[in-house]
């Protein structure tokens, strides 16, 4: 942990690529590409999710160009895969389309829950790693799966604070940290984040990054949510380095008794 | 040659590429955020012109989209 609060230096390695920024923003539920374009100047994400859907003749305008303008790098998920062969081949299309080899990884088990389905996750980033992906795991809040996607070779592990867009911050702080303790790659938080001070507790229990999409962009103000958790984010992760005081169960005067007068 | 385009049964000209399902979809030489497999296998972008589709292929043409 290093000593200082300069938050030029704590920069975010991940595989090679090193970030600044340590919120990495979804582009899903945006009501448009210019409110879009508008909550990620804000956010001042670095690295920002995009998908691969079948053409939709009637669709406006280019999500590439929009986030080529902004600077930012592209990480393509395979949202909506629910099989490992759909996930991979998904994979495979991303990397064609956006010359990038990095991929948010997400194999869903239900519809209803969205939650990973953590043998089919599994098998998709040891394919994938195998193929030469820095693959980024969409995965469960379960200790014991996040080691086995680094053990086959996953550049991060990204758990679930809750279920995709249900906006219920982080549900198992118990399992998160334990994930956190053992992970030897970086640690994000992804889903469930509705409001920064979800963001700022996932950084506070030493997360090194946060993903949010729901939260901001179908926030009543995006451009204002992002700044928001984008402040979450630095301010969690600055209460992290600054080592938080313990937790007592009685009060600890901060006055000093010596000195106290007698009347 | 009849193939299926995105799910949808697509009648194309005998000799029909890659290139050519493109422009059935109004999009010929379509950039940087699209993708196509043929028979769930990517075909890589300098490849398009060149790859011949048979009867009954199935072509998937995807592109970039908003996506969390």
């Amino acid at each position: 942990m290093a000593a200082t609060s300069d938050t030029n230096t704590d920069v975010l390695t991940i595989a090679d690529k090193t970030l600044s920024s340590r919120l990495l923003l979804g582009t899903g539920g945006f009501r448009s590409l210019d409110a879009l374009a508008g909550a990620l100047a804000v956010s001042g994400s670095e690295l920002v999710t995009v998908a691969l859907r079948r053409i939709d003749p009637g669709q406006h305008g280019s999500i590439v160009d929009v986030l080529d303008r902004a600077g930012v790098q592209l990480l393509p998920n395979t949202a909506g895969c629910f099989t490992a062969r759909d996930a991979v081949l998904t994979a495979k299309m991303a990397r064609e389309a956006f010359e990038t080899n990095w991929v948010k990884l997400e194999v869903i088990g239900d519809e209803r829950t969205l939650l990973p389905d953590a043998p089919a996750l599994l098998e998709a980033a040891e394919e994938l790693v195998d193929d030469g992906f820095v693959v980024l795991p969409y995965t469960n809040d379960d200790p014991i799966l996040a080691r086995r996607l680094e053990d086959v070779g996953c550049a991060a592990v990204m758990p679930l604070g809750s279920p995709i867009g249900s906006g219920m911050g982080l549900l198992n702080t118990y399992n998160l940290r334990l994930i956190r303790e053992r992970a030897g790659v970086p640690v994000i938080l992804d889903a469930g984040v509705g409001t920064a001070s979800d963001a700022a507790l996932a950084m506070e229990l030493g997360f090194d990054a946060v993903l949010c999409a729901t939260a901001v962009s179908r926030a009543e103000e995006p451009e204002t949510m992002a700044r928001a958790i984008r402040l979450g984010v630095e301010a969690g992760r600055l209460a992290y380095r600054a080592g938080r005081i313990p937790r007592r169960l009685y009060a600890q005067a901060s006055t000093p008794d010596e000195g106290f007068p007698e009347y | 040659m009849n193939v299926v385009l995105n799910g949808e049964p697509t009648t194309l000209a005998d000799g029909a590429t890659v290139e050519s399902a493109l422009v059935a979809l109004d999009l010929p030489g379509a950039g940087r955020g699209v993708a196509v497999a043929v028979d769930a296998e990517v075909v890589p972008r300098g490849q398009w012109g060149k790859t011949a589709l048979h009867e009954g292929a199935r072509v998937e043409i995807l592109r970039a989209i908003q996506g969390g």
